[in-house]
Parts: C-alpha cells; sequence; structure tokens
C-alpha cells in the first residue's frame, strides 16, 4: 500500500518533470545546432514567446491546434532569421542581436496580444489531446511517463535523436561542426560558411519556436505576456551544461525541470527554501562556464562573425 | 616572375622571409589573384579563382598553419567537404575511414583514421593535411614550410614520404628557408629574393654557401657610422631560458646570453625560430619554463610586466599596431602608455594633462616625429612615425637595457636611418642594447656582437672580424 | 533632393544616425500598430502626452529617467572596457536589497547619514554581484555575458527568497510581500511637493559628470579605455588587463546598485520581490544609443524614461498595450548596431567611424 502510493508520487512527479523538459529541451536542442555552426544565441527566450504568441494566435484564429503548432514552428524560423541576418551578413554582434531579439519578442507579443486575444471573444482552442500507447503505457511508473503524452513532448523525444544523428552522423552535421570550430578551415574546403550558419539559426528557431508552443498549446491553452517566464535561459543553461549535445541538453533539461518540480513540491515545508532549487540550474552552469578554464568545451569559433577572405 | 615545375621532382623554394614564396604560392592555389603573368598547367593556360579551381587542377596546399578542425577525426577532416556519403546523406564513417587507410598505405603516411586531430602530434597532423590533398586527388603538392613545425626525426619521415610521392609521379614544391634541408630533399632548388627569383639550380651544382649568397644578397649601402663598442657592466643576463610557444612546445631552448651596458647585441635568425617568444619572455608576456633572466643584477624571471618596465627595461615590440601601439589613443597618450599613473604625469589617480603634453612635445622634437599635433591619434600617423612613437616612448623612459623586436620593419628609409642613429646614440650613453630582427642588414649595420637563433638555440655568438654575411646566412639556414 | 544633400557632410552624418535610427524606430513600431488595426498616430499623441504635457507627468517622466541614467552609466562603463555587462539587473536588485535593508533596519540615524549609508550599501550589493563576474573572466577568460545572465536569475531568486512570505528581509505584519518600509531618515526627500520627485535627481545628474571625469580625467580611466581598446599593447605596456576588468565591473556594477537603492530609497520607499521590469535590459539600448558617451546618456535615458512613462498613459488611453516602447527600443539598437541599413536608406556618405561592433574578432573591445 505504502509502495503504490510513494509511486504514485514519483511517476507523477517524473511525469511533470519530463513535462515541464520540454520547452526546454526543444529551445536548447535549437541552441546546439545554431551555437554548433558558430552564432551565439542569447534569443532563444524571445523565440520561445513569439512561437507561444503566434501559435496561439493562429491556433484560436483557426480552431486547428495542429496549424497553431506549425506556425509558431514558423514564426520562430522568422525571427531567428532576423537574428541571422543582424549577425552573420551585417555583422552586429552576435550578442546585441540576441538582446533584441528578446526585447522585440516582448514587444511584438505585448502589442499584439492586447489587439488580438485580449479582445477576442469566444472558445480558445483547447489544449493538444494526450495519446496513450497501449499496451506500453500499462508499465508501472516507465508506463506512465514516456508511453502518454501529449503531441509536443512526443515531438521532444523524436527530435532529440533527429537533432543527434544529423548533428554527429551526416554530412550536414559534420560540416555545421566545421563552421563552428574553425570556419577558415571550412571555407578552404569549399564549405559556404554562411549558408550553413544561416540554414542552423533558422532550424534553431523552428525549434525554439515548438518549444514555445509547449506552453500556449500543451500547457495551459492560452497566452499570457511573458508565458516563457525565463525559460529561455534555462534552456541555454542546460545546453551549456549538457555540453553542446542534444542528449546532453535533454538531461540538463531533466535536471533542471526536476529540481524546479520538487521544489514546487516541497514548497509547503517552509523551512527549506524552494528558492534555491530555483537557483541550481544557474548556478551549476556557472560553475561550469567558470570551471572550464583552458579547456574549451563551447565551439570554438562560436561567437565571432566569419567574414570571407 | 617565371617559375617551372616538373612531375616527379621535388622542386624547393629557398628564401627568407618576405622573399616571395608563399605569395606566389598562394597565387598558384588561388588564395591570390596574379597582377599578370599566367599559370600553366601540363603546358595549358589555366585560370584560378580560387582554391576549388585549383584542386580541381590537382593543386594541393599544405598551409604553414595548419587548416584542421582538432575534435574532428582524422577521417573527418580529410573528408571534409567531399565527403563519402550512404543513402540519406549520412557520413559513410566506415567506407571513408578504409579510403583514409587506402591512401595512408599507398604513400606511407601512417595515421590512425579515428584518432582526434587535437590528440596527434604535429608531425602526424601534417600528414593529414597532406592526406586532404592526396584525397582531392592532388598531383602538384606545395607544401609550406612544413618543417617549421617538426622534430628532426619527423623531418626525415617527411621527406620519405616526399621521396615516395615524387616517386609516384606527383610533383613537390617544397617552400623553405632551411639550406641543410633544402640540399636534401630536392631534385630542383629556386632561390627567390624580395619577389624575384635569383636562380635555379641542382643540389649538384651547388653548396649552401653559394646558396646562402643567393639567400640574403649583397650587402646595402644602409650603414650606420658607428664607433667601436665599449661595453662594461652586465645589464640583461638570460641563462639557459627556456620558453614554450602557444602550442606547448620547446620555442626558447636553453638560451644563455649577456649584453652589457654600452654595446648592441643583435640575434639575427629567421623568424620563427623562437625570438618572437624570447622578447615575450624578457618582457614577462609569457612565462618561462626554465632559466632565469637578469636585469641589472635583479631576478625578473618572474615578474610582471610592469615590474621589469620600471625596472629599467625599454621594450619595443614587433608589431607595433597589435602591441606597440592603442591606435585610437592621441599620440601623447601613447607616449606614456607605460607610465600615465606615475608623477609627473599623474598625481594620485588624477592624470596630468601639462606635464603629458610637455613631455609629449619634448619627445616629439627630439625624435622629430611628424604629426601635427599630439593629440592627434597615433594611428593617424605614418608607419615611420609611429615607430618612432614607440621608440621615444621606451627611450624616453631612459631605460637601461633596450629589447628591440623588428624595430624597423615596414619603414621608409629616413624613419630607419633615425632609429638607428637613436639605438646608436643611446648605446654610445650606456644602453644594453639586444636587437632582435630577421632583417640581416640591420642587424650587421648595428650589431657589436652578433648571435645567431635557430630552431631556439643560439647557434653561434660572432664578434669583431668573425661577423661575416655569408657564415651568419649558413648558420641562419641551420647549416655550417 | 535638398535634404540629402543636407546629410552629405560626414560630421553631420555622424551625429545625425543616432536620431534617424530613433527616427525609424517609430516609423517602424508605428507601422506595427497600424498592422495590429490601431492608430498610430494616437497611440504615439497618448504616448507623448502621457509623457509630457502635464507637470505631474513630467516629473513621473524624470523619475522613470533616473535609473536609465545610473544603469546606461553601468553598462556605457562596462562596453568601455570592452565588457558586455547584461547583469545590470540583477545588480540593481541586488543594490535595491542592500538599500532597504540598511534604510529600514538601522534606526536613530540623522537624514543625511542614513540616506548616504544606505546608498552606499546599494553600491556595494552591486559591486559584489559585479565583481563576481569581473573576477571569473579575469582568472579563467569566462565570457561575462553568460555568467551574468545567469546571476540575474539567481538575484530574482535570491530576492524572492529573502522578501517573499516570511523571508528573512520581509514584513511579517503585511498580507503583500514586501520589506518593511524605510525609515523616514532614510527617505530620499521630495524636491516638487505633490509630486514624487525625489532628491535621486541631483545624484543622478552627479553621476554623469563623475563617470566622465572618471575615464577621461583619471588614470583608472585611462586604463579601462586601453583595455578596452587594445588589451595586447595595454598588457605589453605593464597594464594588468584582469585586475582593470574586475575594477570596472565592480564599478559598473556600483553604479547599478545605486539605482536600485536610489529607487528604492526615493520612489517605493519599500521593496517587493517583483522589482524591476527589465530596466536593466533597456539600459543596454540606452548605452548603445548613446555610444557609450557618458554625456549622452542623459538624452539617451530621457528618452527611455519619457517613452515608459508614457506608455502607462497610451496603454489605458488607446487599444496599445504598453510593450510598444519595446518594439520601439528594439528597432532603434538594430539601427545602430547596424548603421549599413541607415546608410543605406539615407544614402548617406560612409563615416570613417567603425559601425558598432561590440567584439572585435581579435579580442578588442567595443565602443
Amino acid at each position: 500500500m505504502i509502495a503504490a502510493l510513494q509511486s504514485l508520487h514519483l511517476t507523477e512527479l517524473g511525469y511533470l518533470t519530463l513535462l515541464a523538459a520540454t520547452p526546454l529541451t526543444l529551445a536548447a536542442l535549437g541552441g546546439v545546432l545554431c551555437e554548433r555552426s558558430g552564432v551565439v544565441n542569447i534569443a532563444l527566450e524571445g523565440i520561445m514567446l513569439t512561437g507561444a504568441f503566434v501559435g496561439y494566435a493562429a491556433a484560436l484564429a483557426t480552431h486547428n491546434l495542429w496549424l497553431g503548432v506549425l506556425a509558431a514552428m514558423l514564426a520562430g524560423m522568422a525571427i531567428a532569421a532576423l537574428h541571422a541576418a543582424l549577425s552573420i551578413s551585417l555583422l552586429v554582434d552576435q550578442i546585441v542581436s540576441g538582446t533584441v531579439i528578446n526585447i522585440l519578442a516582448v514587444g511584438i507579443t505585448g502589442v499584439y496580444y492586447r489587439t488580438y486575444i485580449q479582445e477576442s471573444s469566444g472558445v480558445g482552442p483547447g489544449i493538444l489531446p494526450t495519446w496513450h500507447i497501449p499496451l506500453l503505457d500499462r508499465l508501472p511508473f516507465l508506463g506512465q511517463i514516456f508511453f502518454q503524452g501529449q503531441a509536443i513532448t512526443w515531438a521532444m523525444l523524436l527530435l532529440i535523436v533527429v537533432v543527434h544523428v544529423v548533428l554527429f552522423h551526416s554530412v550536414w552535421g559534420l560540416r555545421t561542426r566545421a563552421c563552428g570550430e574553425h570556419p577558415l578551415a571550412a571555407d578552404t574546403v569549399g564549405i559556404n560558411v554562411y549558408l550553413v550558419r544561416y540554414v542552423n539559426v533558422i532550424a534553431s528557431g523552428a525549434l525554439a519556436g515548438l518549444g514555445g508552443a509547449y506552453f500556449s498549446l500543451q500547457e495551459i491553452g492560452n497566452f499570457l505576456p511573458n508565458i516563457t517566464g525565463g525559460r529561455g535561459f534555462i534552456a541555454l543553461a542546460a545546453m551549456i551544461f549538457g555540453r553542446w549535445t542534444p542528449v546532453g541538453s535533454f538531461l540538463a533539461s531533466l535536471l533542471f525541470a526536476g529540481a524546479d518540480a520538487v521544489g514546487a513540491r516541497i514548497q509547503g515545508f517552509h523551512n527549506i527554501p524552494y528558492q534555491f532549487l530555483g537557483m541550481l540550474p544557474y548556478v551549476l552552469t556557472i560553475v561550469v562556464v567558470a570551471g572550464a578554464m583552458g579547456r574549451s568545451i563551447a565551439p570554438a569559433a562560436v561567437g565571432r562573425p566569419y567574414k570571407k577572405q | 616572375m617565371d617559375l617551372a615545375i616538373e612531375w616527379g621532382q621535388v622542386h624547393a623554394l629557398l628564401g627568407e622571409n618576405g622573399a616571395g614564396k608563399t605569395t606566389l604560392m598562394n597565387v598558384a592555389y588561388g588564395l591570390v589573384r596574379p597582377d599578370s603573368g599566367t599559370i600553366l598547367v601540363d603546358g595549358n593556360p589555366v585560370v584560378i579563382h580560387g582554391p576549388q579551381d585549383a584542386i580541381r587542377l590537382g593543386i594541393g596546399m599544405v598551409h604553414q598553419h595548419f587548416m584542421l578542425i582538432p575534435p574532428l577525426t582524422v577521417a573527418e577532416n580529410v573528408i571534409l567537404g567531399h565527403e563519402t556519403v550512404t543513402a540519406g546523406g549520412f557520413v559513410d564513417q566506415r567506407a571513408a575511414e578504409q579510403e583514409v587507410r587506402d591512401l595512408s598505405q599507398r604513400y606511407g603516411l601512417e595515421v590512425d583514421p579515428r584518432a582526434r586531430i587535437e590528440g596527434l602530434p604535429v608531425g602526424i597532423q601534417q600528414r593529414v593535411e597532406i592526406l586532404k590533398s592526396l584525397y582531392r586527388g592532388a598531383r602538384i603538392l606545395i607544401l609550406d614550410e612544413p618543417t617549421a613545425v617538426l622534430t628532426p626525426q619527423e623531418v626525415i619521415g617527411l621527406f620519405g614520404i616526399l621521396r615516395n610521392l615524387a616517386g609516384e609521379g606527383s610533383a613537390i614544391v617544397f617552400i623553405t628557408h632551411k639550406l641543410g634541408e633544402v640540399m636534401e630533399v630536392a631534385d630542383t632548388i629556386t632561390v627567390m629574393r624580395r619577389g624575384k627569383v635569383e636562380a635555379t639550380t641542382r643540389p649538384s651544382e651547388t653548396n649552401p654557401a653559394g646558396l646562402a649568397r643567393l639567400m640574403v644578397g649583397r650587402p646595402v649601402l644602409l650603414r650606420v657610422d658607428k664607433a667601436p663598442a665599449r661595453p662594461q657592466r652586465p645589464v640583461l643576463e638570460l641563462e639557459r631560458l627556456v620558453v614554450h610557444d602557444d602550442r606547448h612546445r620547446v620555442a626558447v631552448d636553453g638560451v644563455a646570453l649577456s649584453v652589457h651596458a654600452g654595446e648592441i647585441v643583435g640575434i639575427a635568425g629567421v623568424e620563427g625560430n623562437g625570438q618572437n617568444e624570447l622578447a615575450e619572455a624578457i618582457a614577462g608576456l609569457r612565462p618561462d619554463r626554465g632559466g632565469r633572466v637578469l636585469l641589472d643584477g635583479q631576478d625578473v624571471t618572474r615578474a610582471t610586466t610592469r615590474h621589469v618596465l620600471h625596472g629599467g627595461l625599454g621594450f619595443i615590440p614587433a608589431d607595433r599596431h597589435r602591441m606597440g601601439l592603442v591606435l585610437e589613443h592621441s599620440v601623447s597618450d601613447n607616449l606614456v602608455l607605460s607610465t600615465f599613473d606615475r608623477a609627473p604625469f599623474a598625481q594620485w589617480i588624477i592624470r596630468r594633462f601639462e606635464a603629458v603634453l610637455e613631455y609629449a612635445q619634448r619627445l616629439i622634437k627630439q625624435f622629430d616625429i611628424r604629426a601635427e599635433s599630439p593629440s592627434q591619434p597615433a594611428g593617424s600617423l605614418s608607419g615611420g612615425n609611429q615607430q618612432k612613437v614607440v621608440a621615444a616612448r621606451e627611450l624616453g623612459r631612459q631605460p637601461r637595457a633596450l629589447l628591440a623586436s623588428h624595430p624597423t620593419r615596414g619603414l621608409d628609409v629616413g624613419s630607419i636611418e633615425f632609429i638607428h642613429r637613436q639605438i646608436v646614440d643611446q648605446r654610445d650613453a650606456g644602453l644594453a642594447v639586444l636587437l632582435i630582427s630577421s632583417e640581416l642588414d640591420e642587424i650587421l649595420s648595428l650589431a657589436d656582437r652578433v648571435a645567431v637563433m635557430y630552431r631556439g638555440r643560439i647557434v653561434a655568438i660572432l664578434e669583431g672580424d668573425a661577423i661575416d654575411r655569408d657564415r651568419i646566412g649558413l648558420l641562419m639556414a641551420g647549416a655550417a | 533632393m535638398t535634404w540629402r544633400r543636407l546629410f552629405r557632410p560626414a560630421a553631420v552624418a555622424l551625429a545625425a544616425q543616432p536620431v534617424l535610427s530613433i527616427v525609424c524606430g517609430f516609423l517602424v513600431a508605428g507601422l506595427a500598430v497600424l498592422a495590429s488595426g490601431a492608430d498610430p498616430v494616437q497611440a504615439f499623441s497618448a504616448l507623448f502626452q502621457g509623457a509630457f504635457t502635464n507637470p505631474r507627468a513630467f516629473t513621473e517622466t524624470i523619475i522613470a529617467t533616473l535609473p536609465y541614467i545610473f544603469l546606461g552609466l553601468a553598462v556605457a562603463l562596462g562596453f568601455k572596457a570592452g565588457l558586455f555587462n547584461i547583469g545590470a539587473e540583477g545588480q540593481f536588485y541586488l543594490g535595491a536589497v542592500f538599500g532597504v535593508f540598511i534604510g529600514y533596519s538601522v534606526h536613530g540615524l540623522p537624514g543625511i547619514v542614513h540616506v548616504a549609508l544606505a546608498l552606499l550599501a546599494g553600491m556595494l550589493g552591486g559591486f559584489l554581484w559585479a565583481a563576481i563576474p569581473g573576477i571569473i573572466k579575469a582568472r579563467t577568460g569566462a565570457h561575462e555575458v553568460i555568467i551574468t545572465i545567469m546571476l540575474n536569475y539567481v538575484a530574482f531568486q535570491l530576492t524572492d527568497f529573502l522578501i517573499n512570505n516570511r523571508g528573512p528581509l520581509a514584513d511579517k505584519t503585511s498580507s503583500a510581500p514586501r520589506t518593511p518600509f524605510i525609515q523616514h531618515a532614510a527617505q530620499l526627500p521630495i524636491l516638487i511637493p505633490g509630486t514624487r520627485l525625489h532628491a535621486g535627481l541631483f545624484l543622478a545628474l552627479i553621476a554623469i559628470p563623475v563617470v566622465w571625469f572618471l575615464l577621461s580625467r583619471t588614470t583608472v580611466g585611462f586604463q579601462i579605455r586601453t583595455v578596452g581598446l587594445n588589451p595586447t599593447a595595454a598588457r605589453a605596456a605593464g597594464i594588468s588587463v584582469g585586475w582593470t576588468l574586475v575594477i570596472t565591473m565592480g564599478i559598473s556594477g556600483a553604479l547599478a546598485g545605486l539605482a536600485g537603492a536610489d529607487e528604492v530609497l526615493g520612489v517605493s520607499h519599500f521593496m517587493p520581490p517583483a522589482f524591476s521590469t527589465g530596466y536593466g535590459f533597456d539600459s543596454i539600448a540606452v548605452a548603445l544609443l548613446a555610444k557609450s558617451n557618458p554625456w549622452a546618456i542623459l538624452p539617451a535615458a530621457f528618452l527611455f524614461g519619457a517613452m515608459r512613462n508614457g506608455a502607462t498613459f497610451m496603454q489605458l488611453q488607446t487599444q496599445v498595450s504598453a510593450d510598444l516602447i519595446s518594439i520601439v527600443q528594439a528597432t532603434v539598437i538594430i539601427f545602430i548596431a547596424a548603421p549599413a541599413i541607415i546608410r543605406w536608406i539615407f544614402r548617406l556618405r560612409h563615416t570613417p567611424a567603425a559601425p558598432v561592433q561590440l567584439a572585435k574578432p581579435d579580442g578588442a573591445a567595443p565602443i
């Protein structure tokens, strides 16, 4: 009896963790692609926010959640394209460019939220349905966590594998990594560094946009200003902590989301400050970044604009 | 200029730095456009717009600074850009590794295709660079200063590989400044100097001394009138100094040298033999890994740059734009770059601009710096005047020892004469000067004693009549 | 076209660039408003009205400007050394925390002393929070951007812990989560009765020439600028680059912390857990717009303060959300950071000044 209760507790925790890790992982995957090609992307937050908004607005307008998801990804790609144009072609500092996107996203979503969403009447589009894989979902513990869920979480799990395979086993991934480590060398063997970076940045937009759609279309079925609440930066931390790999980002996201979920649970006990658990992802990232002294684990050429000789 | 490379031969391009060897080959590889002339491959005129064209024509280049990506494996680096693929756009790792293995065996370039570049010794990395070209079907292989980064054993290995390749019919172009190697491995030798071909010959028809003479040419009329030196106590002493370069390899290998007040010691040598690292170590910009540096008797081996500078060392760095000046700052600010926070230029943390200005005006006059006003940015001055600013700054502090690294590089004759004059005058006043230069004329003109640096070691210290241009040329090139 | 000829002289073009960027920023924002179905003219006039038209509104604009001045100076100072201090937001928080703590916990001090003490505490808080990334960068070379962003969030959590219900700094007697009110003696005096305009105005106006003096007339400032322009040459001349970076971050943080303490002591007189709304990020835009020139921070900060203040009014009067000003800000930064766009639009002659490039590839610094 006690065991059953206990396992329920854990299973629920596990499920919630996986859910909360979804947007983090998706944004982090986007960050991985982007930074592996050599472009710093601190705009994950802004891209997610845009995705969440556009996704919701589209779903609201068409009463079709799937179109909303698609719209979220497209919006992410569009905003990421701006980041790419600014930092790759116009040689704007990548940090400035990322900051601009974040500010712009707040502005755009805020303004259009007022006119399109707040004022609109009618029923919302709801949230994505939960699917079950028959039989497998009866498995204790694992079944409830992995074999039932909503589309975006399934997509995330799939994308982890996809991004990993693409990055480490495909031609495109090889060239991407070359551009991020030593763009000059890549250029001398005939790789178009600009093109590779552009595509990767836009792809990261699609992923982060999908991550944003999680908030509005999978989690709550609505859009609120600042719905992403800084999660984009936790995703950045997850990417760094996960050493710029898809699987690492996923595990780091689970860690951070898990700490958050545990924190929410123990909020009841007032002698354990949950905020310190909330600090965990950030402090860990600082330790990782500072501790990497000399031994650089980031792609070597990340952050530096490339000018063709 | 004319040059003919033949199949099945190792053709050496010999010359000092700046002779034009690398530039010429960059044209062949498409990295530089020629202003005039034609390139013929197998008798057919070709146009090469970029490395892609060169590769298509079968020309491959192994750069001095490898174009390898450290975290990737050998196989990945070799195939990058021309990847072997399976269906679906995936990299066929196994096929790639097999191809690399095949190439390795065929040409005798032993490498493990699965190893990561970052863990490999430089000699092996070079093999990967060569494999890259061979993989793309290069029949003409250009190697730019390939032995600069190799140990003697690795050099022997490389020569074996080159002979193999030539034996298979490839044409090898070997750019170098080292005489001994040229004599050992080349079938044909072309000597270049100041952008022109001086001669083309064979090892059997010449000797190192003759080559050296062709390399360094006849003496230039630029000579400073100077009285013989009267050296006094040692001011700057280097004892068994060992310094590592950025790749953690030994760049300065146990240098021992003593510079006395009132003398100019010149370090001759082709760039890249450890001179930069030596200068930086003395100035406190690079940690020493062994040995000692003494300044006026004080051990400054572990001292900070600030300590060394204020302890009596003047430092004219090799690169005035990167290290010597802050181009955006005014001339006067640059003149006090190392003394701006000391009296009389500052009182506590408040700067005293009148004192700075007065000092600047004095130096400008003394060193004949052509500037409209001391407050104009240093970047707006001509190269010669910029270097005068650096010299003025360092000499104006009245140091006891001066470390001058390539002090007249890129300057016009007038500026060169002026700076040389200043150095000699200061020497006569008791300054100890350590002059590093790859311009042999400069060394011969200024130095009272000449030390020759080759591969991180001082291979000879000459003085008086022993200072002979040809002899030094040989020593610089590693022969004799 | 005659107006094009007006813009030809390079000097005019140089000064015109920020102005044109602002104009274009508003134009783009106006288009965005149009696309949302609202009337841009109405929106902008409401914005203007809310910021300026009545004396009370004007004082509110000034109040909103003050943090921007301090924070803009903080970020600009960082830029001068080649540092990107995105952590101004977190340092702002820490300064407020330190300041409010001294403000409410110390009793019996005369006004001037209490205020001075609290402000100094605020500067200390910001200094410490900024010194951390400074030291990390000096010793490990780790990029300050990521670390300062992370520290911002740590600051938010820390503040939340301290001030939210039952936190050590929370006012247990209050139903809303906040710190206790500060002592009356610690309050910054109001300058114009009937308004909220407080003596922090003087502080801000003094801060500008102080920073200018620091940068242009002191050895410290010379060191900072030299490291920012050419760290290699700085090192070769004996300057300790690491030390300089730490000091710069420290002073920058102190300024940001001062902003926080100033806000608490002057405006709210207590501190709620959710304190700032993006002041720190906006101030990056202020610094960029002013091209890191301390004097130019004043008009830039004023512009942003006016927008922030006017935006609340605009939101009440029209359908347009206050977030519109974020669109203006973002677009202005784009035009400042990529001057090629402005030049292309107006066919300005290429000015010799380098475009706003914050990190030159060889590591030398920004504006």
